[in-house]
C-alpha cells in the first residue's frame, strides 16, 4: 500500500472539522483574552519604567515555562479554585478541556503583545504627543487618536507572533482534555500512527501558516495606510474563523464521552466501548489523549463518563496507599472508597496492565535472571529506562526498597520507544507494562516479583457519578467485563504497534469485539 | 496701540533643573499686534511660547491670555482656543489632510458638515487646491504644503490668536517667503494675534511688527526693527548686522534693472 493512499489519510480527514474547529476556538479565544488583559496593561504602562519593568520580566518567566508544563499546571490550580467556589459560593465549574487550555494559552500570548504594545507606543515621534496636546486633545483624546493608531503597526506584529505561538501551543492541550489539533499527533505517536503525526503537525502549521500571513497582510496595510490590505486580511481571518469553527456549532450534545489516557490500550480499550454504547444505540464519542492525572478528576466531575483506570493506580495516587493487597481485596477495598465518590467500579476487564521490569530473553538467561532478586546483584553495572512517571512512582521506591536494587544509570522514555531501546541493548532493563505485546515481538521477559512490591493492576472500569444508575449504560458494557484476558490484550497491543491501516484503536477494537464476542 | 494685551507675560520665570530657559521676562502682545521672538537654541524662545498655551506651566509670574490668567483657564480649553503652527508641520502621518485640519472643531463636537465646509474653506484660505489635497496623507505632501496644512490647522476653530514655532525654518528660501508673505496677510485679513518664533532676523524684520530678542532666557529687548536699531545691546546689533550685510552684498552684487 502506498503512502499516500493509505486509508489513514482518510480517517485523519473525517476528524478534522472537530479537531480543527476545537483548535481554532480555544485559540481564538486565548488570544482574545490575552488581548484584553495585555493591551490595557501596556497602556497603562507605558509611562511608568518601574511597573513596566516587573510585568516585562513576569511575562518573560511565563515564557520560559514549557507550554505543556504550563498547561498541565492550569489543571489542578482550576480544580482548587473549583472546589473553594464550590465551598464558598455553592457554584463550581469545569477545570477540564476548554477553560485551562484557554487560561494557559492566554498567558502565554501575552509576552509578545505586552512588548509590542510597549515598543510601539514609546516609539512615538515626541514632536506629535507635543503635537496632540497643541491641537487642545485631552490624554485620553491623545490616546485613542493619535497614540494607538500610529503603534498599531508595532501592536499587530506583537499579536501575530502571539498568534503563532499560541495555535502552535495549542497543540499540546490535548492532555488537558481540550480536543485540538495536537489529538492527531498524541494519538499517532501513541499508536504508532506516523500518518496522524505527520498529519497533526502539517495541519497545526498550515492553520498558523495562513493566520501569520493574513495577519502579516493587516499589518502591512496599516503600516502603508492601504485600506485594502487591511481589508483583505481581517476578511481573509474573518473566513477562516468562520469556516472552521461554523462546522462544530450546534454539537453540543455528544453523548457519553469515553476517556482514555495517553497510550495504545486506551485508545484501543476507548473505541471498544464506545462501538459498544452506539450498538446499544447510546451516542458516544472517545476524548482521546487525557494525562493520567487529568483523567480521574474529568470522570468525578462529569466531564467523561466512563474510562478504564488500573486498580494499582488508584489505590496509590487517589487513597495514597502503599501497602500491598491481593487483586480481588485490592478491587473489593477500592470499589468501597470510590464509591463514596460516587464513582461506579463496575467491573474488572480480566486483564492486568502492571508495572514489570522487562529485558531481553537471551541476557537474562545467560546471567541466570529469572526474578527481581537475581536482578538486584547485576543491577549496579546495569542500566535501566522507564515511562515519564515511573521513577517518582511509589512502585519504584517500593522496587528498590524490597530488593535493594541500585542500577548505574535510569532513563525516561516514550513508552513506546523503551522497548525496542532494551531489545537493541541501548538500556539493559526496562520498566515495562506486563499487558504490552512488544515483550513477546522483541522476544524479551517480564521479571518475577517474589516479594510482590508491584501492587495488582487490574483494568476495571469506572462511571462518572452521574452514570451511578444508569442501567442502559451498564448493560451496554457488561459484555466486557471479565472478557479480555491478558493474552487478547497483548495481541491488541502488539496490533496497535504496527504502522499500517490495521493498526488503528478502531480496526484492533473491531477485532477484538470480534473475539472475546 | 489698543488698550488690552492679548497676551501679557508678567515676571515670569521658568527653570528646567538648574537651566533658567525663562528669566524674569515681562512682555505685552497687542490685540493684532504680529510679534516675532528671535534667539539663538537655548534662548528659551520655544519655551516662552509654551508657557503661553500651558504646554508648559510657568515656575513665578503671571500669564494672561486676553485678560484672564491661564492658571485659572482650563489647558485643554485654553489649547483650543488658541492657533498653534508646529515647526515642521507636526501633522498627524495617519490622517488625511481633511482629518488634520479638522481636528480641533472635531474635539470641540462641531457638526461633521461644518466641519467639511470649514476644511475648504481654510484649503482656499492657504491656497491648496481642494480636490488633490483634501484626502492625501501628510508623506505625500512637499514640505511647504505641509506647512501650509499646519496654518490651515491652527486656524480651523477661528482663535483669534495664533502661536507659530519657528513655522518656516526648514523650508527653501522661496517657499519659506511666499508662506511667510502669504500668512502675513492672512494675520491682517483675520486680525489675529500672532507670534511667532525665528532664529531668523531678516524673516523677523520682514514678517513682523514689533521683535523681541531672546539670550539665556532673558529678554534683551523688544520693539519695532527700528527702534531695536536704536538699542544699545551688543547682541542685539550684532543679530541686526546680519540683514544689513546681506542687503548690501546684495546690492552689490545683482544689478538693479535684472530685478523682476
Amino acid at each position: 500500500m502506498s503512502f499516500f493512499t493509505d486509508p489513514r489519510w482518510n480517517e485523519a480527514l473525517t476528524h478534522l472539522p472537530d479537531y480543527l474547529g476545537n483548535h481554532v476556538r480555544v485559540s481564538l479565544a486565548a488570544l482574545a483574552l490575552g488581548l484584553a488583559v495585555s493591551l490595557p496593561l501596556a497602556i497603562l504602562t507605558r509611562n511608568r519604567p518601574a511597573p513596566r519593568a516587573i510585568l516585562l520580566a513576569l511575562a518573560s518567566i511565563v515564557q520560559t515555562v514549557p507550554g505543556l508544563a504550563l498547561l498541565a499546571l492550569f489543571y489542578p490550580l482550576l480544580l482548587l479554585a473549583a472546589s473553594v467556589t464550590l465551598a464558598w459560593f455553592g457554584v463550581s465549574f469545569s477545570a477540564f478541556g476548554f477553560l485551562p487550555a484557554m487560561l494557559a494559552l492566554a498567558l502565554y500570548s501575552m509576552l509578545p503583545v505586552l512588548r509590542n504594545g510597549i515598543t510601539g507606543l514609546n516609539g512615538i515621534d515626541p514632536a506629535l504627543i507635543e503635537a496632540a496636546k497643541g491641537v487642545g486633545m485631552t490624554q485620553r483624546q491623545s490616546l485613542v487618536l493619535v497614540e494607538l493608531p500610529l503603534a498599531l503597526p508595532v501592536m499587530m506584529a506583537g499579536i501575530r507572533t502571539a498568534a503563532v505561538w499560541v495555535i502552535g501551543t495549542a497543540t499540546l492541550s490535548t492532555p488537558i482534555g481540550q480536543t485540538s489539533l495536537g489529538n492527531y499527533i498524541f494519538a499517532g505517536l501513541q499508536t504508532q500512527n506516523w500518518v496522524f503525526v505527520l498529519f497533526g503537525c502539517f495541519a497545526s502549521a498550515l492553520l498558523a501558516l495562513a493566520v501569520d500571513q493574513l495577519l502579516g497582510l493587516i499589518e502591512s496595510g496599516l503600516r502603508q495606510r492601504s485600506r485594502l490590505r487591511t481589508g483583505f486580511g481581517a476578511a481573509g481571518i474573518a473566513a477562516l474563523v468562520v469556516a472552521t469553527l461554523v462546522p462544530t456549532m450546534g454539537r453540543s450534545s455528544q453523548g457519553y464521552v469515553v476517556g482514555a489516557k495517553t497510550f495504545a490500550e486506551q485508545y484501543v480499550l476507548s473505541a471498544l466501548m464506545r462501538d459498544r454504547l452506539q450498538a446499544a444505540g447510546l451516542s458516544a464519542t472517545a476524548r482521546s489523549g487525557l494525562g493520567s492525572s487529568v483523567i480521574f478528576g474529568a470522570l468525578k466531575a462529569g466531564d467523561i463518563d466512563l474510562y478504564v483506570d488500573y486498580s494499582g493506580t488508584l489505590w496509590a495516587n487517589q487513597l495514597h496507599r502503599t501497602d500491598i493487597k491481593p487483586r480481588a481485596e485490592l478491587v473489593a477495598e477500592l470499589k468501597t472508597a470510590l464509591a463514596k465518590d460516587d464513582i461506579t467500579l463496575l467491573g474488572e476487564l480480566g486483564f492486568e496492565n502492571a508495572y514489570a521490569l522487562v529485558m531481553p530473553k537471551k541476557k537474562a538467561e545467560a546471567l541466570g535472571i529469572r526474578t527481581i532478586a537475581d536482578l538486584a546483584a547485576h543491577a549496579s553495572t546495569m542500566s535501566i529506562a522507564g515511562d515519564y512517571e515511573f521513577f517518582s512512582r511509589p512502585e519504584w521506591a517500593a522496587l528498590q526498597k524490597a530488593y535493594g536494587l541500585q542500577f548505574r544509570a535510569q532513563r525516561q522514555m516514550q513508552p513506546d520507544f523503551m522497548y525496542a531501546a532494551v531489545a537493541s541493548g541501548e538500556v539493559d532493563v526496562i520498566a515495562g507494562y506486563t499487558s504490552d505485546g512488544l515483550i513477546a515481538k522483541y522476544d524479551l521477559v517480564a521479571l518475577d516479583d517474589p516479594r510482590h512490591a508491584i501492587p495488582p493492576y487490574d483494568a476495571i472500569l469506572l462511571l462518572a457519578p452521574k452514570r451511578a444508575g444508569d442501567a442502559r449504560l451498564k448493560a451496554a458494557l457488561k459484555p466486557l467485563l471479565g472478557k479480555i484476558d491478558i493474552a487478547t490484550m497483548r495481541e491488541a497491543n502488539l496490533r496497535a504497534s504496527g504502522n499500517d491501516a490495521n493498526s488503528s484503536p478502531d480496526a484492533i477494537a473491531k477485532w477484538m469485539w470480534e473475539k472475546i464476542r | 496701540m489698543p488698550s488690552k494685551p492679548a497676551i501679557s507675560y508678567v515676571h515670569v520665570t521658568k527653570s528646567f533643573g538648574a537651566v533658567k530657559a525663562v528669566d524674569d521676562v515681562s512682555l505685552d502682545i497687542a490685540e493684532g499686534e504680529f510679534v516675532a521672538v528671535v534667539g539663538g537654541s537655548g534662548s528659551g524662545k520655544t519655551t516662552l511660547l509654551r508657557l503661553a498655551n500651558r504646554l508648559i506651566e510657568a515656575d513665578g509670574g503671571t500669564i494672561t491670555v486676553e485678560g484672564e490668567d491661564v492658571r485659572n483657564v482650563d489647558p485643554v480649553a485654553l489649547r483650543r482656543r488658541i492657533g498653534y503652527v508646529f515647526q515642521s508641520g507636526g501633522l498627524f502621518p495617519h490622517l488625511s489632510v481633511a482629518d488634520n485640519i479638522g481636528i480641533t472643531p472635531r474635539l470641540l463636537g462641531a457638526p461633521a458638515a461644518d466641519i467639511a465646509a470649514r476644511v475648504d474653506e481654510l484649503l482656499a484660505l492657504v491656497q491648496l487646491d481642494r480636490a488633490s489635497h483634501r484626502d492625501r496623507l501628510p508623506d505625500a505632501l512637499s514640505g511647504g504644503q505641509r506647512q501650509r496644512v499646519g496654518v490651515a490647522r491652527a486656524l480651523a476653530a477661528k482663535p483669534r490668536i495664533v502661536l507659530m514655532d519657528e513655522p518656516f525654518g526648514a523650508l527653501d528660501p522661496l517657499t519659506r517667503d511666499a508662506l511667510g508673505e502669504d500668512y502675513r496677510s492672512l494675520h491682517r485679513q483675520l486680525g489675529l494675534t500672532t507670534v511667532m518664533i525665528t532664529h531668523d532676523m531678516t524673516e523677523a524684520i520682514l514678517l513682523a511688527d514689533r521683535i523681541a530678542v531672546m539670550r539665556g532666557g532673558e529678554l534683551l529687548a523688544q520693539g519695532t526693527p527700528a527702534e531695536l536699531s536704536n538699542s544699545g545691546d551688543a547682541y542685539v546689533l550684532e543679530l541686526l548686522r546680519t540683514p544689513r550685510r546681506q542687503v548690501e552684498r546684495l546690492n552689490a552684487l545683482l544689478p538693479r534693472s535684472g530685478a523682476a
